[in-house]
């Protein structure tokens, strides 16, 4: 089995010109910010909920507070990776009762992590509404859940998979889309 | 990421290297941060069922392994030496036979015997982690210990560990000796003498700084840790010590507290009495992190049965099925 | 008639060590002679070809727990004297802690019934030295000599008091009897499960040090000075020990000592907590075993005795602590002997004598190879290389802590009272 790159769909200055519309939008879309609060999960969603964060100061001064949520005990899969992924801490400085949160994530694919971090999310305390922001968007849902904020949706095919790279992370910034090929 | 370490069994901390540990350690911090969640039960190992076999009574251990399989959503099987068919004259090993036929996913065992669940370890195809057993290991209790000391000091690396009382009969000092002669920890063992055997000394790996000690003041001087453990006053097949001799000699007081550092750290695995091995000023002190332990230890606990029964090791699927 | 052929005859008590031809008629040794010079009176004889094999006296074991009456789960005189054959043993001599004890005549007589009923090999009893080895009452000592006694003991435990071991030695003197004592001092043992030391403290197990046993040994010795009863120290385990006992001989003190083969090959840091592995007195440091081994070698050491204790795998499969003492011993005892003789600590001679004159000694009798002698062999290679599976063994038990391991050299008959008791 190997993974064969088949299209870049993003560069970085594509990543950043989508981040920063995303900023705009939330701005936009939310009728005020004193009670918002982004929520990145984590790996690849802490980064971009932290650059979108930076984005937003630069709009009109807002400083909205970013927090982090570590999924792996809210899965509903753990039985069923073969890897079993190492727990890192959540990290939610803020309290979550009424608050206006947008949980921001790399990819939306089946849905399922987006569940999982709403659980989290639940168990911290009862929030006035919680969105979904996300850089790309690929369809196959298997569960009830939609993006508001999307940065770039995509067709994709089940063998397909999304590789995100951010430079917080992988030293590199580009958004491609690989193969695995038999 | 993917774990570095996988645990079959939890039996001691001896075959453990500081790798090991230091990992058991950071996973148990998003445990302890669960702790301060107002909802704190997670789904994560729903479906699955602990095994709690506690041959030997115990409230405190027993309530705490319970409360870390329930706070991660798993079900429990809950044998209690006192009502439970042993007195019948049934063997161990059947009794855990009967358990495992009922398929739990994991064994907690706490047994009076030495070795025991290493026995049952070789007996059955099931993760057992050691509660305790007879005065060799207490595994996940060096493990809060160690929780507890890194929280509180930043490190483990070259502390200087007083351990107090009976170390000879302790599976706790065994436990914490083990550990922390892994960081390279100067480690003083102080007590009555004849609890006090020279092969303790061999514990360690070769270049260890360990130390016995009968005399509690020399002991405790420039301490960053004092552990301090429980007396258990009828022995077996020993002449007991009269506990005013101990009191004398090994109470913890504040008086002699003050020989360790000003910030030392005083630890016990409880359950305390106060008046004897620890005075209450001490016990309640602000240098006592005992309900600190108690927090840590459902802390590393849930981490211990998140790592060893969270994913299924026998699965086949693949990563990219994984969080998308 | 049964001639043995092409051997290598080696024979302890006359120093003998040459191929020979040997003639058995009935259950006596006819004759012994240079190879084919016994060819015409062996006409008819079945034949045994022994070559590359050494031909020794029948193998003696002083020491063993034959279960019955009473444990016959664990072994039975037919499964015991079978295990004892098949490791080259003609005669062995049973504890007498079973249940009923052997303390009494009757007991005596039935064991020995049972044995010429349908044992492999000879059974010479040790009968109790106090009432149910309780250490209060002389047993019936007298009366168990007459029933066939060979020798005194209240192995399983010590005997139990210096008083008590004096009236038994005194007594036994009269009588001409060995005292075997298997030296304890009860409140060191108290409790404990193996050699206290570096692997007990590491393990958490409670150790007994060596002292446990040499204080017992000491003890013996001057009460065995008071009476000069001959005194035997069972399964010595200790190099405190050992140098009592030397100490004894040098005085001229009727005191002999034997070793079993688990203690001259493994040590406490053997012990896990495998319970195949838990035996009493137990496996001690390797400074002890190294001395036990120079003592066999240098002569202070005048037995190799198994101790062969089976228990049933349902009373062995539990926590250590729990699992009663004992290992067995029959069929690995001459394969650890010759591992030593390979090493160069022991010559093949000395280690015959272990087996052969040295307990014949203990027990004053002869043996040896020569006209007239009981027609008992022991052939046994020096090169074969099996491995011992537990689950192979003549016994009914499996509780050897030798399972698996490869040996070089094993019997390869067990000739007793001139028949085939045993062939490989």
């Amino acid at each position: 089995m190997r993974i064969v790159e088949k299209t870049q769909l993003m560069t970085a200055t594509e990543i950043d010109r989508t981040v920063q519309r995303l900023a705009h939008e939330i701005v936009e879309k939310s009728g005020g910010t004193s009670n918002l609060a982004l929520i990145g999960i984590r790996r690849r969603g802490v980064p971009l909920a932290k650059r979108i964060a930076q984005a937003m100061r630069g709009i009109d001064g807002v400083d909205v507070p970013v927090g982090i949520l570590d999924i792996t005990l809210y899965r509903d899969d753990l039985s069923k990776v073969a890897a079993q992924p190492v727990l890192q801490s959540s990290d939610i400085p803020f309290p979550v009762d009424d608050k206006d949160l947008v949980v921001v994530d790399d990819v939306l694919y089946t849905g399922r992590t987006i569940r999982a971090a709403m659980n989290g999310l639940f168990d911290l305390g009862r929030p006035k509404r919680v969105r979904l922001c996300v850089l790309i968007e690929r369809g196959h849902r298997e569960l009830p859940i939609e993006a508001t904020f999307v940065g770039r949706g995509v067709q994709t095919s089940d063998t397909e998979i999304i590789e995100v790279r951010l430079n917080e992370i992988d030293q590199e910034e580009r958004v491609m889309l690989v193969e695995r090929v038999p | 990421m993917v774990v570095p370490f996988r645990f079959g069994h939890m039996l001691g901390i001896e075959p453990l290297s500081a790798e090991e540990i230091l990992f058991l350690l950071d996973q148990s911090k998003p445990f302890q941060e669960i702790q301060r969640h107002p909802l704190k039960k997670l789904a994560t190992l729903r479906g699955k069922t602990v095994a709690l076999a506690f041959f030997e009574p115990s409230t405190r251990t027993r309530i705490s392994f319970a409360t870390a399989a329930a706070r991660l959503g798993a079900d429990q099987m809950n044998l209690q030496a006192e009502s439970s068919s042993l007195k019948k004259g049934e063997s161990l090993l059947d009794t855990v036979r009967t358990l495992d036929a009922m398929k739990p996913d994991c064994i907690v065992m706490r047994h009076s015997s030495s070795g025991a669940p290493d026995f049952v370890a070789r007996n059955l195809s099931l993760p057992v982690i050691n509660a305790g057993d007879g005065t060799h290991e207490h595994p996940t209790q060096a493990l809060l210990d160690a929780l507890t000391i890194r929280d509180r000091r930043g490190t483990l690396k070259g502390l200087n560990v007083t351990i107090l009382g009976d170390i000879l009969h302790s599976r706790v000092a065994r436990s914490n000796i083990h550990l922390l002669s892994k960081f390279g920890c100067r480690i003083t063992l102080c007590g009555p003498a004849m609890w006090l055997p020279r092969e303790l000394e061999c514990l360690v790996p070769a270049g260890t700084s360990i130390r016995r000690v009968t005399r509690i003041d020399e002991a405790l001087e420039g301490a960053d840790v004092v552990l301090t453990l429980r007396v258990q006053q009828e022995r077996l097949h020993e002449p007991a010590l009269a506990l005013d001799e101990y009191i004398l000699q090994y109470q913890l007081t504040p008086q002699r507290l003050r020989r360790a550092k000003p910030d030392a750290l005083v630890l016990h695995p409880g359950p305390m009495v106060r008046g004897l091995e620890i005075d209450p000023a001490v016990a309640d002190g602000p240098q006592s992190c005992v309900l600190e332990q108690v927090t840590n230890g459902l802390a590393v606990r849930m981490a211990l049965l998140f790592l060893m029964i969270g994913a299924d090791s026998s699965s086949e699927r693949d990563s990219s099925h994984a969080a998308d | 008639m049964l001639l043995i052929s092409h051997g290598r005859v080696l024979d302890p008590a006359s120093g003998t060590d040459a191929p020979r031809d040997i003639l058995l008629d009935g259950d006596r040794i006819a004759a012994v002679a240079p190879h084919g010079q016994l060819a015409s009176r062996a006409q008819g004889a079945e034949l045994f070809d022994a070559k590359n094999l050494i031909v020794a006296p029948g193998f003696i074991d002083l020491h063993c727990h034959l279960r019955e009456p009473g444990g016959e789960s664990s072994e039975t005189i037919e499964t015991g004297t079978r295990a004892a054959a098949r490791g080259g043993f003609t005669a062995v001599c049973p504890m007498p802690n079973t249940r009923p004890v052997n303390d009494n005549a009757s007991v005596t007589r039935s064991i020995l019934e049972r044995a010429a009923a349908i044992a492999s090999v000879r059974v010479w009893p040790i009968g109790a030295a106090s009432i149910g080895s309780k250490g209060e009452a002389l047993a019936e000592i007298a009366a168990m000599k007459q029933a066939g006694i060979v020798a005194v003991s209240d192995d399983g435990r010590p005997i139990a008091t210096a008083k008590l071991l004096r009236q038994v030695m005194e007594y036994c003197r009269a009588l001409d009897l060995p005292v075997i004592d298997h030296c304890e001092d009860s409140s060191l043992f108290a409790g404990a499960v193996m050699r206290e030391g570096k692997q007990s403290v590491r393990l958490g197990l409670r150790g007994m040090p060596a002292a446990t046993e040499s204080l017992a040994v000491a003890r013996d010795v001057q009460v065995g000075e008071l009476t000069s009863c001959r005194l035997h120290i069972a399964h010595l385990s200790a190099r405190s020990s050992l140098e009592l006992v030397r100490a004894a001989k040098a005085k001229g003190l009727p005191v002999t000592c034997e070793v079993t083969p688990h203690h001259f090959t493994l040590t406490d840091e053997d012990v896990q907590y495998d319970t195949r592995y838990k035996m009493n007195p137990p496996l001690a440091s390797r400074e002890d075993r190294d001395a036990l081994i120079a003592g066999l070698a240098d002569g202070s050491v005048d037995a190799i005795a198994t101790d062969h204790a089976p228990h049933e795998p349902a009373l062995k499969d539990v926590e250590f602590d729990r699992a009663p003492f004992g290992v067995t011993g029959f069929e690995t005892a001459l394969g650890l002997g010759l591992e030593l003789v390979h090493a160069g600590k022991l010559s093949l001679m000395r280690l015959v004598e272990l087996f052969t004159l040295g307990p014949a000694r203990v027990l004053g009798i002869p043996r040896r190879i020569a006209e007239n002698e009981p027609g008992d062999l022991t052939i046994f290679s020096t090169e074969h290389k099996w491995t011992f599976r537990a689950e192979e063994s003549a016994s009914k038990s499996r509780n050897s802590p030798f399972d698996g391991r490869e040996f070089r050299g094993a019997p390869m008959a067990t000739i007793v009272a001139g028949r085939l008791a045993y062939q490989r």
